[in-house]
C-alpha cells in the first residue's frame, strides 16, 4: 500500500510529534429549528462541546460511551462529515478545516469509515464490485480493468472469495457484509479508518472474527483507527488508549490496561461495573456501582460538570465549575474536581 | 417438589414458502420455583420462540406447535382453551419484551395499561387498581409515580419505558416471569439498573425468571441456570458455574473463548467461531453444529448426538468429550 508522500507544513499548533490525527478544542452545536413555513433556531444541541485528544500513528484509540454521548458525531467530524462549530481538527499537521474543494477531497482519500450496520450501510441494487470499486471511481484511481482487479485482490483481503463480486448484498451474512464494508474502506489506501461501532450489529460469534480481521489489517498496511463503541470488552481488546466520552465532553482517557485497571473518574468506574463479566464465579464477588437517574439530554448539559447529576461523589464545586481536562499521571487524562 | 415449568419436547415449526424451519425443534428443560433460568444463543437460534411458544404466542399461520407439553403447574399450557390460557398469560406467566416502545400501547397512558391486568386479572376496582398502580411505578424505580401515571409511553426514556413493562409483568404477582433480551436496547448504565430492578423483584417475590440473551456477561451475573440452544436445540445445560467453568460443548466453548473479556489484559488474539449461523431451512443432517466445528469426528456428520448426562447435573449434545482435548482423527 503506498502512501501518498505529503510534507504538511505544521501550522504551530502544540501537537505530539507521532499524532496523525490532532482534536484541538472541537465542538459541534447542531440547531434545533422549530416553526411552520419560517423556521428559527429555538435551541442549540451540544453533541461535542470542547474536547481536545489526538490519535497517535499506528494506534488504536477506543472511543467508548453510551449513547447519544456524541461519539459518533466526533468521528464524523474528523471524516468532515460535519462542520465543527468551533475548534480545529488537524490531520498531519494540515487543518481540515482550511481545505476545500479538490484539496479537501484528496485529504479524504487518506480517511476512511467503516459503518455499525453491515445492512443499512451497503446500497442493495449495487454488485459488490460496484460498492468496494466506488471509492476507486470518486477518486479516478486506475481503468477498468484495474479496478476490477483492485477489487478482486481487496475481497481476498478480507477474507471473501472474489468469484462472489458480482453477487448483491442480501446475499450475504451479516459478517460477510462486514467484510464488504472493510473492503470498501482498505480500496482507495487510507491512512485512517473511523469504525463506528463496526461489530455490534453482529452475533456474538462472528464478532471475533471481524475484530481479528481488523487487528491483522492494522499490521499489514499500518492503518490508524478511531475504533467508535459502546462494548467495553471489545474496546479493551482491541485498543492501545481508551477515551471515554459522557454528553459531549471528554471524562478520561489512558492507555487500555491503565483506565481498566485503575480508572479515575467515577463515571468511567461506574460503567466499567455496569458490564457484567462472563464468569458466574468472578461476577458474585465483584463490587457494583449501579448509578442512578439517566443521562440528561444534550439540549439543556447540566452546569459545571456535566456528570455531576448521576455523581456519586459530587461536590458544590462540581455543580458550578466545568471540571478542567488534564493530565493526572503520565499519559493518564481526566476531567473531575475530585481526582 | 415438582418443577414449577416443565417444558417436554417442544417442537415449534415454521412452515415458510422456501420450507421448514424447524425454529425449536424437541427441546425439554425444567425451572424450578424462585430461580432464573437462561436461555442463551445467537439470533435464529429458536431462544426466542422457544418462550413465545410457552404462552402460545405464535403466529399461527406459519407457525404451529408441532408437539411437546408445557406444564406449569400442574396443567399443560399447550391444552387450554382461550379462556383457561387468558386466565394464565399476563397473570401467572407474565412477560417483558425487548423493545418496550412497540410493546406498549402508545395512544394509551401508562396508568390505564398497568390497571387493564389488574382490573381483569385480579377484579380491582378502579381506585384500589389505580393504587396499586402507583405502588408498582415505584417499586420498579419510576420517580413521582403518581404524577406519571397518566403519561402515555413516548414521555418515558428507554430505560423508564422497561421498567413500566416490569412493573406490568408484576402487577399479578406472577409465578413466572419470561424476559425476551429485556436490555438489549439499553445502554450498559441502564441494562445495570433495569437488570437490577428485576432480580431484585424476583427474590422478594419469589418468582421464578427465564431470562432468553445473548449476552454471556448478563447470564453470568444473573443466571442459577443456563441453558444453550444452537439451531432450535439444546446444546448444553447446567448451572451457570458449571458451563462457564468446565464448558462440554464445543460451541459453548467456542462462544466464551470468542468474546474479548472485560478484566482480562489485552493482547492474546481471540478465537472466533469459523464459518456463518446455519440457514435454518438447510440444516445438515447430522450435527447442526458440524460444518463449524473444530472438535468433528465423521459420527457427527450422521448422526445428531442425544443430550445426555456428562457430570452432575450437567447435560451436552455431543459425540466428542471436549475435556480429552481434540480428537486426533479430524472427520474432514
Amino acid at each position: 500500500m503506498a502512501t501518498e508522500t505529503v510534507a504538511p507544513a505544521r501550522n504551530g499548533q502544540s501537537a505530539e510529534s507521532e499524532a496523525l490525527v490532532d482534536v484541538r478544542n472541537l465542538k459541534i452545536y447542531f440547531p434545533v429549528m422549530a416553526g411552520f413555513l419560517i423556521s428559527r433556531k429555538i435551541a442549540e444541541n451540544k453533541a461535542v462541546d470542547d474536547i481536545t485528544f489526538s490519535v497517535k500513528r499506528g494506534e488504536t484509540l477506543g472511543l467508548v460511551g453510551e449513547s447519544g454521548c456524541g461519539k459518533s458525531t466526533t468521528g464524523r467530524a474528523i471524516l468532515q462529515l460535519y462542520r465543527p462549530t468551533d475548534g480545529h481538527i488537524y490531520f498531519e499537521g494540515t487543518d481540515l478545516g482550511s481545505l476545500r474543494g479538490n484539496d479537501l477531497r484528496r485529504m479524504r482519500r487518506r480517511m476512511q469509515m467503516i459503518f455499525q450496520d453491515p445492512y443499512a450501510s451497503l446500497n442493495p441494487r449495487m454488485s459488490i464490485r460496484d460498492i468496494i470499486g466506488e471509492p476507486l471511481t470518486i477518486h479516478n484511481l486506475g481503468n477498468k480493468s484495474e479496478r476490477r482487479e483492485r477489487v478482486a485482490e481487496l475481497m481476498r483481503i478480507v477474507g471473501l472469495n472474489p468469484y462472489y463480486a458480482s453477487r448483491f448484498p442480501h446475499e450475504f451474512s451479516g459478517g460477510q457484509r462486514q467484510r464488504i464494508g472493510v473492503a470498501r474502506a482498505l480500496a482507495v489506501s487510507p491512512d485512517f479508518i473511523v469504525c463506528d461501532e463496526p461489530v455490534s450489529a453482529l452475533d456474538v460469534s462472528i464478532q471475533a472474527q471481524i475484530i481479528n480481521l481488523l487487528e491483522e489489517l492494522q499490521e499489514q498496511f499500518g492503518l490508524t483507527y478511531l475504533f467508535i463503541a459502546h462494548d467495553l470488552a471489545v474496546v479493551r481488546h482491541i485498543s492501545d488508549r481508551v477515551v471515554v466520552m459522557y454528553l459531549g465532553h471528554l471524562m478520561e482517557m489512558a492507555d487500555r490496561n491503565e483506565i481498566y485497571d485503575n480508572p479515575l473518574h467515577p463515571y468511567t468506574k461506574a460503567l466499567l461495573s455496569a458490564v457484567p463479566i462472563p464468569d458466574p464465579v468472578l461476577e458474585r464477588k465483584r463490587e457494583r456501582i449501579i448509578l442512578t437517574g439517566e443521562v440528561p439530554s444534550s439540549l439543556r448539559p447540566p452546569r459545571g460538570c456535566v456528570f455531576h447529576t448521576r455523581c456519586p461523589i459530587a461536590i458544590d464545586e462540581c455543580r458550578q465549575v466545568v471540571p478542567e481536562w488534564r493530565e493526572a499521571a503520565p499519559g493518564h487524562w481526566v476531567a473531575c474536581h475530585r481526582v | 417438589m415438582p418443577a414449577l415449568l416443565q417444558v417436554k419436547d417442544l417442537k415449534t415449526y415454521f412452515y415458510l414458502e422456501e420450507g421448514v424451519v424447524k425454529a425449536v425443534d424437541g427441546i425439554s428443560y425444567d425451572v424450578q420455583e424462585g430461580e432464573t433460568l437462561a436461555l442463551v444463543g445467537e439470533s435464529g437460534c429458536g431462544k426466542s420462540v422457544s418462550a413465545l411458544s410457552l404462552l402460545r404466542l405464535i403466529p399461527i399461520p406459519p407457525g404451529r406447535i408441532v408437539t411437546g407439553e408445557v406444564l406449569f403447574d400442574g396443567d399443560d399450557i399447550l391444552k387450554l382453551n382461550d379462556d383457561e390460557l387468558r386466565k394464565v398469560r399476563g397473570n401467572r406467566i407474565a412477560m417483558v419484551f425487548q423493545e418496550p416502545m412497540t410493546s406498549l400501547n402508545p395512544v394509551l397512558t401508562i396508568g390505564k395499561q398497568i390497571t387493564e391486568a389488574l382490573e381483569l386479572h385480579l377484579r380491582l376496582d378502579r381506585g384500589a387498581a389505580t393504587a396499586r398502580a402507583i405502588q408498582l411505578l415505584e417499586m420498579v424505580g419510576v420517580a413521582e409515580a403518581e404524577r406519571r401515571i397518566s403519561d402515555y409511553p413516548h414521555q418515558f426514556s428507554g430505560g423508564m419505558r422497561q421498567r413500566v413493562m416490569i412493573a406490568m409483568a408484576m402487577a399479578c404477582n406472577p409465578r413466572l416471569l419470561i424476559a425476551d433480551e429485556p436490555t438489549t436496547a439499553l445502554d450498559v448504565t441502564i441494562q445495570a439498573q433495569v437488570l437490577e430492578v428485576m432480580a431484585r423483584l424476583s427474590r422478594e417475590f419469589g418468582t421464578a425468571v427465564i431470562i432468553i440473551t445473548h449476552n454471556l456477561g448478563v447470564v453470568a451475573r444473573y443466571a442459577d441456570r443456563v441453558a444453550v440452544m444452537y439451531a432450535g436445540k439444546i446444546i448444553e445445560s447446567s448451572t451457570a458455574e458449571n458451563v462457564y467453568g468446565d464448558p462440554r460443548h464445543p460451541y459453548t466453548l467456542g462462544l466464551l473463548n470468542s468474546v474479548p473479556k472485560l478484566h482480562q489484559a489485552a493482547g492474546e488474539k481471540l478465537m472466533p467461531i469459523e464459518g456463518s449461523p446455519p440457514d435454518m431451512v438447510r440444516l445438515p443432517p447430522g450435527c447442526s453444529f458440524y460444518p463449524r466445528c473444530t472438535f468433528r469426528i465423521d459420527q457427527c456428520k450422521e448422526e445428531y448426538p442425544p443430550l445426555q448426562i456428562v457430570a452432575e447435573n450437567h447435560y451436552a449434545a455431543c459425540w466428542v468429550d471436549v475435556t480429552k482435548g481434540r480428537p486426533s482423527k479430524n472427520g474432514n
